[in-house]
């Protein structure tokens, strides 16, 4: 390790005073460039339509001052916290006893979420709160798999949670079309097959399986791409998705959506009011509580059904493929490994979460429209993985809670919401710039110990 | 019936990038159980014979024949890429080390099993669920893992980055996990690149202990002179793309033509030498 040593030797002139002042009168001068026109000259329309202007020279003067004194502040922080060039900010010990920590932190949130709705009953912002978090860790933990372990960076990821939308509010529409069993066996008179109250149970799967075919689907035309281009075409596909369901109207009503989708059962009893219900079947008063304590265990469900298998599959020859081709592909195909069909399994296992919590969400809502699967999900849900640290399950579940609970824990804030979110995202980077939890487990021990791979020695993956 | 001497004959391989010609018209053959040197000076296209025979790139002409023990033949230049290793059983190694550096030494032997982990997994689905045959084919290849770190000193390293172990580690870290392909022809490129003295002499040992222990045949890529005549069977020298020598490590030591090739003469000695050799 003979480059921290390096680095120290030719950081050491940096730490004068001259070098801190040059650095901070830039910041000022920057600073200065900046705000000139955004707060130094004020502009607003006068009593008869005609532009009046005012200066506010004093506002700009302290702006300048204090990204001044700041900057400078910045620096001394920086040079007492560690010598510049040293990479490591957060003490050993502190890392040490984090990862301690860690190691009961999945069990304790577990146990905590299953008495979220038992703890909050009576509130059902929280309840609604928790079954979005929810939604947006499997999402997390199904992007994991394509981001995290095949390092194949998807942008487009909305794509799939709106297909598997789209597929269970049509299908739980229009019922399952049979057009081969009508033709060849006469006495099946319907057409399509309505499934009445296990609509969400059986359609579930095939919204899954649904997703994990456009999911092949996305993967064949970029096998051959890496890095930003992979990205580029990712990102397009979640928009190509979102603009065929917005202009295909007759069979998505474009823009007004799908309304009216059938809720979930409890494996066929509704949760509603009427005596066939499961309030009037158990003798006791109707609340619509009810459903949403169902809905949150039932996300939780599956969301934990998702951590599971992706565990697994992290353990199983398959998974250990996917990281081995984050690591280095040139590799993989000198091992004899199929480049083609493994980038197509993790893009499908991706998608086929995508789709499960999709249909989640179109159950849960009852009505779905095109604006609920732009950009901005797809980013947000790559920002959990990636706050998370890639790869890493508790990670993504923490950056879940992170950013979807800080979310709406500044929403008093109002417009300075996306600031404060902004900053403690640039913060957190700086902090870990691995993520939250920003080591890899090894899939597999020859001696029974708990190591960890620091994540200086993993690769984010090219691809 | 008797199966042919030679695991690998190539005959009137061309390599052309363009106007270039990397390899022209190059016949050889490495016998079976044989340790078979490819040398040359730099530039001699060593590297590009290596890529056409694992299928990283489609050579330009001629034919590359594989036969196994068990008179299975292949033709490599028909095999798409990742099928070479799978199919035909050629492992390779690279002259700057590929291990998979963020995952651990026995996870880099075990990546390298995938084919046989892949079937006994049922491709994930009873792997998911954790049948027992798989746990059993799991616990092989653990087995198998263990044995090959065992050969080359690593196992108290097993659980460690592949990224953090030293050099030479590394080297024969990606010598096993060839290895652990079950290979019938071993392609090394350069193994002994950066090694000291007695690491390229535990490197022989090892070279040797594959070859016969396990009846594995390698090729080998070069420039470590005091290895090549240590443990060779066989010696092709190649210079600009053409073989100019291809015989036993004495009788090509001796070689005119191959001592112009190395010894840097000028020019105009090397075309003398080499017109008077023919």
């Amino acid at each position: 390790m003979a480059l921290p040593v390096a680095d120290r030797s030719t950081a050491k002139p940096t730490s004068t005073f001259g070098f801190i002042f040059k650095k901070a009168a830039l910041s000022a001068l920057v600073a200065l460039a900046l705000f000139s026109l955004m707060i130094g000259i004020r502009t607003e329309a006068g009593p008869s339509g005609q532009l009046i202007y005012w200066t506010r020279f004093g506002d700009l003067a302290a702006i300048v001052a204090a990204v001044f004194v700041g900057s400078i502040l910045i620096e001394l922080l920086r040079q007492w916290l560690g010598p510049a060039g040293t990479r490591t900010i957060v003490p050993p010990r502190i890392t040490e006893g984090l990862s301690v920590a860690s190691r009961f932190l999945a069990p304790a949130l577990l146990v905590f979420a299953l008495l979220v709705p038992v703890t909050f009953y009576n509130q059902r912002y929280l309840l609604d709160l928790g079954i979005l978090v929810l939604t947006y860790v499997m999402l997390g933990w199904g992007l994991n798999v394509v981001v995290g372990l095949a390092g194949l960076l998807d942008l487009g990821y909305v794509a799939f949670y709106a297909v598997g939308a789209y597929s269970y509010a049509l299908l739980a529409q229009y019922g399952l079309p049979l057009p081969l069993l009508s033709t060849a066996y006469p006495f099946i008179t319907v057409e399509h097959l309505q499934l009445g109250p296990w609509a969400f149970w059986v359609l579930l799967p095939v919204s899954g399986l649904l997703a994990a075919l456009w999911g092949v689907l996305l993967g064949f035309p970029v096998l051959r791409l890496r890095g930003d281009y992979l990205a580029i075409v990712t990102l397009a596909f979640g928009e190509i998705i979102r603009l065929v369901i917005l202009n295909w109207q007759d069979l998505t009503g474009g823009p007004n959506g799908i309304s009216g989708i059938p809720r979930p059962t409890l494996f066929g009893i509704p949760l509603n009011p009427g005596p066939h219900g499961l309030a009037g079947m158990l003798g006791i008063p109707f609340s619509p509580t009810h459903r949403l304590v169902f809905l949150f265990y039932l996300i939780l469900a599956l969301a934990l059904l998702t951590n599971w298998v992706a565990i697994r599959l992290r353990r199983l020859p398959i998974g250990r493929a996917w990281e081995a081709m984050r690591e280095d592909e040139v590799a993989c195909r000198a091992l004899g490994i199929n480049i083609t069909t493994t980038k197509l399994s993790a893009f499908a296992t991706g998608a086929m979460f995508g789709g499960f919590a999709g249909a989640f969400f179109a159950t849960r809502q009852g009505f779905i429209s095109p604006e609920s699967f732009t950009f901005q999900e797809s980013a947000l849900v790559l920002a959990i993985v990636v706050l998370g640290g890639m790869g890493s399950q508790l990670g993504v579940a923490l950056a879940a809670l992170t950013m979807i609970g800080g979310f709406e824990l500044f929403r008093g804030l109002e417009q300075y919401r996306m600031l404060v979110f902004g900053g403690v995202m640039v913060l957190l980077m700086i902090w870990r710039p691995r993520g939250l939890v920003g080591h890899r487990a090894p899939s597999v021990f020859l001696h029974r110990e708990r190591t960890s791979i620091s994540s200086d020695m993993v690769k984010e993956g090219r691809g | 019936m008797t199966v042919s001497p030679d695991i690998l004959t190539v005959e009137h391989l061309s390599m052309r990038f363009g106007g270039i010609v990397a390899v022209n018209d190059l016949s050889f053959a490495a016998k079976r159980r044989e340790i078979t040197a490819l040398i040359g000076p730099n530039g001699a296209g060593k590297t590009t014979v290596f890529n056409c025979i694992t299928g990283f790139y489609r050579p330009s002409g001629g034919s590359m024949r594989l036969v196994h023990d068990d008179g299975a033949t292949f033709q490599l230049e028909r095999l798409h890429d990742y099928r070479i290793s799978k199919v035909a059983k050629v492992a390779r190694t690279f002259q700057n080390i590929r291990l998979f550096p963020g995952m651990t030494a026995l996870e880099n032997l075990m990546v390298a099993q995938h084919a046989t982990l892949m079937r006994a997994s049922g491709f994930s689905l009873l792997g998911l669920l954790g049948v027992p045959s798989f746990r059993e084919a799991e616990a092989r290849a653990i087995d198998v893992a263990r044995q090959w770190l065992d050969r080359i000193g690593l196992v108290d390293r097993a659980d460690d980055a592949a990224g953090n172990l030293p050099y030479g580690d590394q080297r024969r870290l990606e010598i096993a996990r060839a290895m652990c392909s079950g290979p019938a022809l071993l392609c090394l490129d350069e193994p002994a690149a950066g090694l000291n003295a007695t690491e390229s002499g535990a490197l022989s040992d090892l070279l040797l202990a594959i070859r016969n222990d396990f009846g594995t045949s390698i090729l080998l890529i070069e420039h470590d002179m005091s290895v090549v005549m240590e443990i060779s069977d066989h010696i092709v020298v190649l210079d600009h793309g053409v073989k100019i020598s291809d015989g036993e490590p004495r009788a090509v030591r001796d070689d005119p033509k191959v001592v112009a090739a190395y010894l840097g003469a000028d020019e105009d000695t090397a075309i003398e030498v080499m017109e008077s050799g023919t």
